[in-house]
């Protein structure tokens, strides 16, 4: 006997897809740019990569707005509860037909592993990727603020080491994004909201009637 | 009476008409030449033009007197090298020393053959030279004074203006013993230019004459090859400021901050900072369809045909490619530049420098600091040469080549020795008898020839694994600058991570029948 509960929120859909969207379009653009690829021509690259950057600064203040008035902040706090069960869950269970040990909940949506991640990319790589993408972006007007350590050459590392990291938790994250009860399980709970569970104990009650 | 009416209109429609096409003759001077007495004539000999032109202009030949188009000779402000036309020496004609008679067709004065002319001669110094509009020639071979046969001095007296690209590019347009043999950036196709070839010269267009940017006070025209206005951050001149800047410049009209509109203005003009505007505005030069002397090996000169006369060789464009006289020739058409960090300081090989004949000879040194503050990068055409230097004293040297007449110019007499043994002697250099040639280059600085906006190059042009700037230092380019090591990493780390999840999915798969039925 399986239920449905509603887990993502229309805004939080919203932001899960334009941002996977906009980081998917920064990442080929930025890899333009860097002279990684011929796809898209240096100056167009540019541009996109100009344009998609402040779409995703735009998109990143209101979605931060929205975590502190909604307190969904909460579902990043991270806890090493149960962590190494997980761990096992994907290292091992997962090929013996073992049940996911985390039971989601409207109020924990996210299992200790995917926690511990989100709060990086928030803590770590957004920031990292933020910051050092503004100064390359505004060097000409910065560049005579800046200590002597810090060249255009230094600023361009770092945004590339944030890009690469970004790539990284990319390739894990729509990985692991197959990795539902079915491939396409947790897919599409993102599209629609709802997700199946098939656990009784897991169910609790979702925020409104369907 | 109908008639009469009829041809009264006619008269009034001829007035009208007459009166328009005097108009801007009318408007740009307030003294008509034609009617000055002093200027009627007859003149016999060109020093008795200026001589009526210093009746009225009474300082004239003083204020020409103190330039450099007068003496031909500059005392670098960098290297203190004694330089300018007179005793410099370059790749393509080599020297002016001992061929006077036949180089000094493009001297602001009369008479200037060898080392007695006086300087100080007021009538001397040829007015009509940047005056003229016409009816006035100096060619090779006079010494500067006019050909007779090709001149009407009355009338070229008579019928004198403002300077313009035909006085100015009569000598600056042939520089080197031809049309666009030396610069690059100036030859015939600016005498009236469209607007993709020079879009300031444009003759349908602004029709710039050199001028109108060369703004000349006291006869003094500003800009120079040699002390360089490498750097101009400024906001543009206002007109009727008095300020110590070259007038010439780019940036003395647009402002260092040029970029107006776009989606990449603002990007653009941070780019002011290490481009001169002339990187990106000049994306080619020779575009006019003359070519210029890329290369000039005069070691190959001299040959003769079966019959011992001296022969030329002409590509298939009809350029010339080896003449007896001089050697052989490269010739470049929408020639790409080089580039090169520029603070405006330049140096100079001369007589007296002592080379190391090894390897390629810089002649003259473009000096800046990459990325520096005082520097930008310019583009540049660099020649390659060919030319004789003493195997004994390590020193370039000057022959006679142009001067007939004698039995050691190389022109008519195709015999090094003589040719060396003469041009050294008449230079004062010392000339141990033995000689070679060596190879020698040369920079020349690119900033005309300026193409229209939309002909400026694109991003892709320097920010690609070998674009323009492949090689220039100082400066982080995206596109073509990457972190070999980060890169190693980064793509790395994606590669194991694909890997990974690659093989943890394999074993779903494989594993997929193991799964418990809900």
């Amino acid at each position: 006997m399986s239920q449905r509960i509603y887990l993502f929120t229309r805004f939080e859909r919203f932001w899960h897809w334009s941002q996977a969207a906009l980081v998917i379009i920064l990442l080929v653009s930025g890899f333009a740019i860097r002279g990684v690829h011929e796809l898209i021509p240096f100056g167009p690259a540019v541009r996109i990569h100009e344009a998609a950057a402040w779409l995703l600064i735009g998109l990143w203040v209101f979605a931060i707005f929205w975590h502190f008035t909604t307190g969904q902040w909460k579902q990043y706090i991270p806890t090493l509860t149960n962590i190494s069960a997980v761990f096992r869950y994907y290292a091992y269970g997962i090929f013996t037909g073992a049940s996911h040990p985390y039971r989601v909940t409207v109020d924990h949506k996210h299992n200790p592993l995917q926690r511990l991640a989100y709060l990086g990319v928030k803590l770590v790589i957004n920031p990292l990727i933020w910051i050092s993408g503004l100064l390359y972006l505004l060097w000409g007007s910065v560049r005579d603020s800046m200590p002597a350590w810090l060249g255009l050459e230094q600023v361009a590392g770092l945004h590339a080491l944030g890009a690469f990291l970004m790539l990284a938790f990319l390739i894990i994250h729509v990985y692991l994004a197959t990795a539902g009860h079915t491939p396409l399980a947790y897919i599409k709970a993102m599209v629609t909201g709802w997700e199946e569970v098939h656990d009784e104990g897991q169910v609790k009650r979702p925020p409104r009637s369907p | 009476m109908f008639e009469r009416k009829q041809r009264a209109e006619w008269r009034a429609l001829w007035v009208i008409l007459g009166w328009l096409m005097l108009l801007p003759a009318a408007h740009a001077s307030t003294a008509d030449h034609t009617q000055f007495e002093e200027l009627q004539g007859p003149f016999t000999s060109a020093d008795q033009v200026t001589q009526a032109c210093l009746g009225c202009h009474t300082e004239a030949a003083q204020q020409v007197m103190a330039t450099r188009h007068w003496t031909w000779d500059y005392e670098n402000p960098h290297g203190g090298e004694r330089l300018g036309k007179r005793t410099m020496l370059n790749t393509f004609c080599i020297a002016d020393q001992s061929n006077e008679g036949f180089c000094q067709s493009c001297h602001v004065g009369y008479g200037w053959e060898d080392d007695t002319f006086d300087f100080t001669a007021e009538t001397r110094v040829d007015c009509l030279a940047c005056h003229n509009t016409g009816d006035y020639v100096k060619k090779g071979g006079w010494a500067g004074w006019p050909n007779e046969s090709l001149t009407d001095l009355t009338r070229a007296a008579l019928n004198v203006g403002t300077s313009s690209r035909e006085t100015c590019g009569t000598c600056h347009f042939y520089g080197g013993g031809g049309d666009g043999v030396k610069h690059g950036d100036l030859d015939s196709s600016l005498f009236h230019p469209h607007r993709e070839l020079d879009v300031h010269m444009d003759a349908r267009g602004l029709d710039f004459s050199c001028s109108t940017c060369h703004q000349t006070e006291g006869h003094d025209v500003p800009g120079s090859r040699i002390q360089g206005t490498a750097v101009d951050a400024h906001p543009a001149i206002t007109r009727g400021s008095q300020e110590a800047r070259n007038p010439a410049t780019c940036q003395a009209c647009h402002g260092s901050q040029p970029h107006e509109s776009g989606t990449h203005a603002q990007r653009l003009n941070e780019h002011t900072r290490a481009l001169a505007c002339q990187t990106c505005h000049i994306p080619e030069f020779a575009r006019g369809g003359v070519p210029t002397k890329m290369e000039w090996d005069w070691s190959t000169a001299g040959r003769l045909d079966e019959e011992g006369n001296p022969f030329q060789i002409r590509n298939e464009d009809g350029y010339v490619i080896y003449d007896s006289k001089k050697g052989d020739f490269v010739p470049g058409e929408n020639v790409v530049p080089e580039y090169r960090w520029w603070d405006g300081n330049t140096t100079f090989v001369t007589a007296e420098t002592e080379i190391d004949p090894g390897e390629r000879v810089p002649v003259n040194t473009y000096h800046g600091t990459p990325g520096a503050e005082d520097s930008r990068i310019w583009p540049v055409k660099r020649a390659l040469g060919k030319q004789p230097y003493d195997t004994l004293h390590m020193t370039l040297l000057q022959p006679q080549v142009a001067i007939p007449g004698n039995e050691t110019a190389f022109w008519y007499n195709f015999d090094w020795d003589k040719a060396l043994q003469a041009g050294t002697e008449l230079a004062g250099q010392p000339f141990s008898g033995e000689y070679d040639f060596v190879e020698t280059s040369m920079l020349w600085p690119i900033t005309h020839m300026v193409a229209p906006g939309e002909m400026a190059l694109d991003c892709a042009a320097c920010h690609a694994d070998d674009g323009r700037l492949a090689g220039v230092e100082g400066v982080w380019m995206p596109g073509r600058d990457r972190h070999q090591l980060l890169d190693r990493f980064g793509f790395g780390l994606a590669g194991l991570l694909l890997l990974g999840v690659v093989g943890h999915g394999a074993l779903r798969i494989a594993n997929r029948n193991r799964r418990k039925e809900p």
